[in-house]
């Protein structure tokens, strides 16, 4: 088996349009959640949410590739030329025969349909643009992104609601380790913060109205967030030989399924997840020093991923840290592991682990080092990253430093 | 109908029960009806009278809608209606 690790990153969400941006505001704990701003917001009864502000089309893409880019394709193709800049990488020959793109999205172009539901339904029109389709399939980010870096290998997209993210990123790092691809350009995106997006969210009457505030017993839900993250999924020795700044080594990973419940959580499964991928990279439950939780801020997940972790890790889960992202760029759905990675490789590359903000109240359900409010400095060799998604499926991300 | 037995009528339904089977004293709980079922029952009772429910399946005892009876139920869509269509 080869050994994988990461030579690119990008993102652009709520927190900021790159990745040396965002990781600034999770050292400071910056909250990216605020008032929404998009048409009909007004009829909503949630108003908030992590919104990408300052995000121009123009310059960046021009008018073709707008009417082809639904906003989700254009969050992944920022994200993604910034990965895929920083690893170095160009695909020709053989390496672009062999490399491909795996990313999530739990809705793809919600936008898309949003705007074109609008127009036939509410406008009465009978006529709707000619690419609407092209436009927002949930693979339609997967394949820009393959015809922009002329990646000609194995290419889909996940979809596994809260969880595609991960099971995007797993399916490449199995992809890099056997062998049958030398890179993979992965991750995940999404964007639903539409009309649609949000009221189809408020039915399910789990989203907060003033803030996300995992771990804290004051909790009141979960709040949406939009955005990409991208990585370059890279052999190790093919990183080596060509002197490439390697961020870390992705090390192991386990998909689950509650098999129980549509949308309750189950401690059973996500400790399986948990287990499950420190097995599968060989790594002690002790060596672990911080998992970026799913930690959604609902009454639910977050009871049930902090009773999981005790399981798994017994006596440890007291020493190490957990903490969950979502506090400052909200529930990115689809697309959260992806971001959410980006606090993984900053605890291991710069030993600094961003916090939970918006944590006001300790839950004597949830009485782990939730690293509340305040960013820490610490040394960590190893990490998770927890994704668990409504329909009971489960994927986790271990990584390592590189040694 | 009463507001009482289109409550019971929904309540009824959503426990795959007979209406009869269902009284003011019941608990949701007591009828087996989970926190889906408390959601979906929210979203009927809403359909039914017209009004919005202020709940919040995270804290359903902090809601201002509650919940803890069939009784309880009644009294807070009457509130609601007060409110709501005065």
């Amino acid at each position: 088996m080869k050994r994988v690790v990461i030579t690119g990153a990008g993102t652009i969400n709520a927190l900021g349009h790159s990745v040396a941006s965002t990781m600034a505001a999770m050292r400071e704990g910056v909250c990216g959640i605020g008032a929404l701003d998009f048409r009909d917001v007004a009829r909503l009864s949630i108003q908030i949410g992590g919104q990408v502000r300052g995000f121009e089309t123009a310059g960046r893409y021009n008018r073709q590739q707008i009417s082809l880019y639904d906003r989700f394709t254009q969050f992944t193709l920022a994200a993604a030329k910034e990965a895929i800049e920083q690893s170095g990488l160009s695909f020709h020959g053989e390496l672009s025969a062999r490399s491909g793109v795996v990313l999530g999205t739990a809705g793809g172009g919600v936008s898309t349909w949003d705007d074109n539901y609008r127009a036939v339904y509410e406008e009465g029109k009978n006529r709707v643009h000619p690419f609407v389709v092209p436009k927002l399939m949930n693979n339609a980010a997967a394949s820009h992104v393959s015809m922009e870096y002329n990646l000609k290998g194995p290419s889909f997209t996940v979809s596994t609601a809260c969880a595609s993210s991960n099971h995007a990123m797993a399916q490449a790092f199995a992809l890099v380790r056997s062998g049958m691809a030398p890179a993979m350009v992965t991750g995940g995106s999404e964007s639903m913060l539409c009309f649609g997006g949000v009221k189809a969210w408020e039915g399910l009457r789990v989203m907060s109205r003033d803030a996300c505030r995992p771990f804290s017993a004051n909790r009141n839900g979960m709040v949406q967030g939009e955005g990409a993250g991208v990585f370059v999924f890279e052999e190790y020795e093919h990183a080596r030989k060509r002197g490439a700044d390697i961020l870390c080594e992705v090390a192991g990973f386990a998909m689950t399924s509650d098999a129980s419940d549509i949308v309750m959580p189950s401690k059973a499964g996500a400790a399986r997840a948990m287990a499950g991928a420190l097995q599968d990279a060989g790594i002690n439950p002790d060596e672990v020093g911080y998992i970026n939780a799913h930690g959604t801020g609902t009454a639910a997940n977050d009871k049930t991923e902090c009773a999981a972790v005790a399981d798994v890790f017994g006596p440890h889960a007291d020493r190490l840290m957990i903490s969950s992202t979502k506090s400052m760029h909200g529930h990115l759905i689809g697309g959260t592991g992806a971001v959410e990675l980006l606090a993984c490789i900053m605890a291991l590359r710069d030993g600094v682990i961003a916090p939970t903000i918006g944590y006001e109240e300790p839950d004597p359900e949830c009485a782990l080092d939730v690293v509340p409010n305040e960013a820490r400095d610490a040394k960590v060799n190893v990490v998770l990253s927890n994704a668990f998604a409504f329909g009971g499926m489960n994927a986790v991300v271990a990584l390592r430093r590189l040694q | 109908m009463s507001v009482e037995n289109q409550v019971i009528a929904i309540i009824a339904e959503q426990a795959v029960l007979e209406p009869q089977d269902v009284t003011l004293d019941s608990t949701l709980e007591s009828l087996g009806i989970d926190s889906m079922g408390v959601v979906e029952s929210i979203f009927a009772i809403e359909e039914a009278f017209n009004i919005s429910v202020p709940f919040n399946a995270n804290n359903p005892a902090d809601s201002e809608f509650d919940i803890s009876s069939v009784a309880s139920i009644v009294a807070s869509i009457k509130r609601l209606q007060a409110e709501q269509q005065g």
